[in-house]
């Protein structure tokens, strides 16, 4: 039996958005920015993909921006904004829970004379209203939080932070890194004081290399890559038509019947962590049941290292992360889960895993029948 | 006029009545190295020289880099060759060269001339001298120095006309293959390319053992040891990497024998199981990356623990290197960047706090002895059940 419970690290492409990409790739495969039909007839994908997207989000279409995926848009959101607007101040505020695609470009503007606070978190990840009240200054150009922790499943209170700033500091710009997020919730920027929002296709069962950042109008922001003037001069690039078509298809895949989809995906989630529950000396790690993602699942399995027990899974045909997959190739300890408060032993051994739609109750039996096999095997060797 | 490499060899011309050997299997690592470069090669054998010769279009710095990895190789020179077709062309055609190479003013040199075709109507010394002179007649701005001249041209007469006058420096060595074949343990680290190398450097053909621990080391670590000996099969072409399932065997130790002796007693299992399957390739010696004092398993008195398990001589050519030596040699190979991956092997799993540094044969016998009832079917096991892949 094969459980793949990696979905937040990627998706697999879903079947209707492999043949668009397909029938773009080997029919439709013009430049929009070529005058003749072949450009027409591609520049349309591009602009029903935006106006799918746009819809998903109640923003106009205008505001959907395409880059090459979740990195690009945070690097956008961070760099363009602050280079954009550093007249009015160098003051950036973000977390200590970001995924690296934020927190790099933030250390990089720091390089450059920026001034960057990360907020700490709770032991469930989660930053306080309050602390970021307090941490806003006259010169603060830039507010940007994650959406859903890729590693643990925190939400962060984007909705509280958005109406307050809005209310309270109309100029400071709020960017919310919905890589994990988007297609799992209900996210309406304009109602929520939302000015950026970073997505990227291939956590939604899209294609990898394309995501979006959506971008208010109003918002000032320059671009980050410069050549041939696409996309309004704003992220220039021939475009990647096959990649927008099929994000476009996936975001528009993601929402329907969304509220039933979480619902499922919560039930897979109380199912592994009831029964995660019985088996001995299992921390969980973020916040409970349903104040967490519906498709993260964080736990250390203590006495046994992350790569061990991956390894094992998998040689059983289950699927899983250690940590977060982003860093596995480093070893740097995991931001969110320090930042949360786990001690190095939770750490050593924390695996992920993420739900999608596709995965079914009985791959989550069979993962915590393997589990309860495996983990006294495991526990019995350790560095001595 | 053609162009082609003239390969000057090392040691091979002592060699007396086994030259022919030496020579074959050099062609045999020149055909080997050429085989992944742009172009098609003729490579042959005449009058005692090996030359390489390029049919259409070839990419000239790739072939030296690529001849620059053929162990025996103690020199590369880019030649033209002419036909001969009377002396007055040959004279202009040695002007012509050096008007294209060696125009700088100021410039010294010297003509050295070999006939291997006897019947030649002029001798080497006269030919020398009237060719020394019409260069310096066309081109005056260079002078002659017999003594130390700045360019060395060299023209041979043999059925064609060979005219060089560079030597690019090759690795040295014997062709793998003239000097039997030995097993590499390569674990992933630093060392054990290293050592594959250097003994490859001496004509032995290479094969590989490597240890895999799932789930305890990963399929990267694997793939990891895999792209290591395919940058050491560069040198000493393809190599049978023999992939050891010892998870078993790890853990039976673990669980039967104290654990500051577990690395000692592991290593000298992986040498019996390296040995095992080195007897049945038909290798005559093992080898390691084994530097004294490297890390515990490593003093004098492990090693001569781990040594005592083996009957075929155990090779360990960085013994008396210091670790920056190492990494020096495996920097010039190529094969630091992709050992330092940070993935787990199977020597590092289980090791405990303080392992011991000075074991003592007897004890570490006795405690083997716990092992009995199934190590022997368990070493079975492991060697038949081998994955074994080619890379090159």
């Amino acid at each position: 039996m094969e459980a793949y419970l990696d979905n937040a690290a990627t998706t697999r492409c879903s079947r209707p958005v492999c043949e668009l990409v397909m029938k773009i790739m080997g029919e439709d495969y013009g430049n929009p920015s070529s005058m003749h039909q072949k450009g027409v007839e591609a520049e349309r994908y591009m602009r029903e993909a935006a106006s799918r997207i746009a819809a998903t989000l109640k923003v106009s279409e205008k505001e959907i921006f395409f880059t090459s995926g979740g990195t690009e848009s945070n690097n956008w959101a961070l760099i363009g904004t602050a280079m954009a607007n550093q007249r009015r101040g160098k003051h950036l505020i973000i977390t200590q829970v970001e995924h690296p695609a934020v927190s790099a470009p933030a250390a990089w503007l720091k390089d450059q004379g920026f001034e960057v606070m990360a907020l700490s978190v709770d032991r469930e990840g989660r930053i306080s209203l309050e602390d970021l009240k307090k941490a806003v200054r006259p010169d603060t150009i830039l507010i940007s939080t994650m959406y859903v922790n890729n590693e643990i499943g925190a939400v962060e209170p984007v909705e509280e932070i958005g109406r307050w700033l809005k209310k309270e500091h109309p100029d400071v710009i709020y960017h919310v890194d919905a890589i994990q997020a988007y297609g799992k919730y209900r996210i309406y920027p304009q109602k929520t004081g939302i000015d950026l929002l970073s997505v990227s296709g291939h956590k939604l069962h899209g294609p990898k290399g394309i995501g979006f950042l959506y971008i208010n109008k109003k918002v000032k922001i320059s671009p980050i890559i410069w050549g041939g003037g696409q996309q309004g001069g704003m992220r220039s690039g021939t475009d990647n038509v096959p990649g927008a078509a099929g994000l476009g298809l996936a975001a528009m895949k993601a929402y329907e019947n969304l509220e039933e989809k979480t619902e499922y995906l919560y039930h897979l989630k109380e199912l592994l962590t009831e029964g995660l529950d019985e088996i001995e000396q299992v921390v969980i790690h973020g916040p409970c049941c349903r104040e967490g993602a519906p498709h993260i699942v964080n736990a250390s399995f203590l006495g046994v290292r992350s790569e061990v027990l991956l390894h094992a899974l998998e040689d059983k045909g289950i699927y899983v992360s250690a940590g977060s997959a982003c860093s596995t190739h480093k070893k740097s300890k995991s931001p969110t889960l320090t930042a949360a408060g786990a001690d190095a032993k939770e750490r050593e051994s924390a695996v992920r895993f993420s739900f999608s739609d596709e995965n079914t109750e009985e791959e989550i039996r069979y993962t915590l029948e393997v589990l309860k096999e495996l983990l006294p095997l495991l526990r019995r060797y350790t560095r001595s | 006029m053609k162009t082609a490499f003239l390969i000057k060899y090392a040691e091979i011309g002592i060699k007396g009545k086994n030259r022919y050997v030496f020579e074959d299997a050099l062609m045999k690592q020149i055909r080997f190295a050429l085989a992944k470069t742009e172009g098609n090669f003729d490579v042959t054998k005449e009058q005692g020289r090996i030359y390489v010769i390029p049919g259409g279009s070839y990419d000239r710095d790739e072939v030296i880099e690529a001849l620059k990895r053929v162990f025996g190789i103690a020199g590369i020179c880019p030649v033209v060759i002419a036909e001969d077709d009377g002396f007055e062309n040959l004279a202009r055609n040695v002007v012509a060269y050096m008007k294209e190479r060696h125009n700088e003013e100021g410039l010294s040199f010297k003509v050295y001339v070999r006939r291997a075709k006897k019947s030649y109507p002029i001798s080497s010394m006269d030919a020398a001298s009237e060719l020394g002179g019409r260069i310096l007649e066309e081109m005056p701005q260079l002078k002659v120095d017999v003594h130390h001249p700045d360019v060395l041209l060299s023209v041979e007469i043999r059925t064609d006309i060979y005219i060089y006058s560079e030597i690019i420096p090759g690795p040295g060595g014997m062709p793998v293959g003239t000097n039997g074949k030995a097993m590499l343990l390569l674990s992933g680290g630093i060392d054990s390319p290293v050592a594959g190398y250097m003994i490859a450097k001496r004509g032995v053909q290479i094969e590989a053992v490597y240890f895999h621990a799932p789930p305890y080391t990963s399929e990267r670590a694997k793939q990891k040891v895999v792209d290591l000996a395919r940058l050491v099969s560069r040198y000493s072409g393809p190599i049978r990497l023999h992939i050891v399932n010892f998870t078993e065997i790890q853990l039976y130790i673990y669980d039967q024998c104290p654990h500051d002796e577990l690395t000692i007693i592991m290593r000298r299992y992986m040498m019996k199981i390296a040995e095992q399957i080195a007897l049945e390739t038909g290798c005559l010696g093992l080898i390691t990356g084994e530097s004294i004092g490297q890390v515990a398993s490593q003093t004098i008195q492990s090693l001569a623990v781990t040594n005592e398990v083996c009957t075929l001589p155990v090779f360990r050519p960085v013994i008396g290197f210091d670790k920056q030596e190492i990494v020096d040699v495996a920097q010039r190979i190529d094969t630091f960047e992709t050992s330092i991956q940070p993935y787990e092997d199977c020597c590092t799993i289980f090791v405990a706090k303080h392992p011991v540094t000075k074991p003592n044969l007897k004890v570490i016998k006795r405690s083997e002895v716990k092992l009995q009832e199934k190590i022997g079917e368990m070493l079975q096991t492991a060697v038949e059940s081998a994955e074994v892949i080619t890379v090159s």
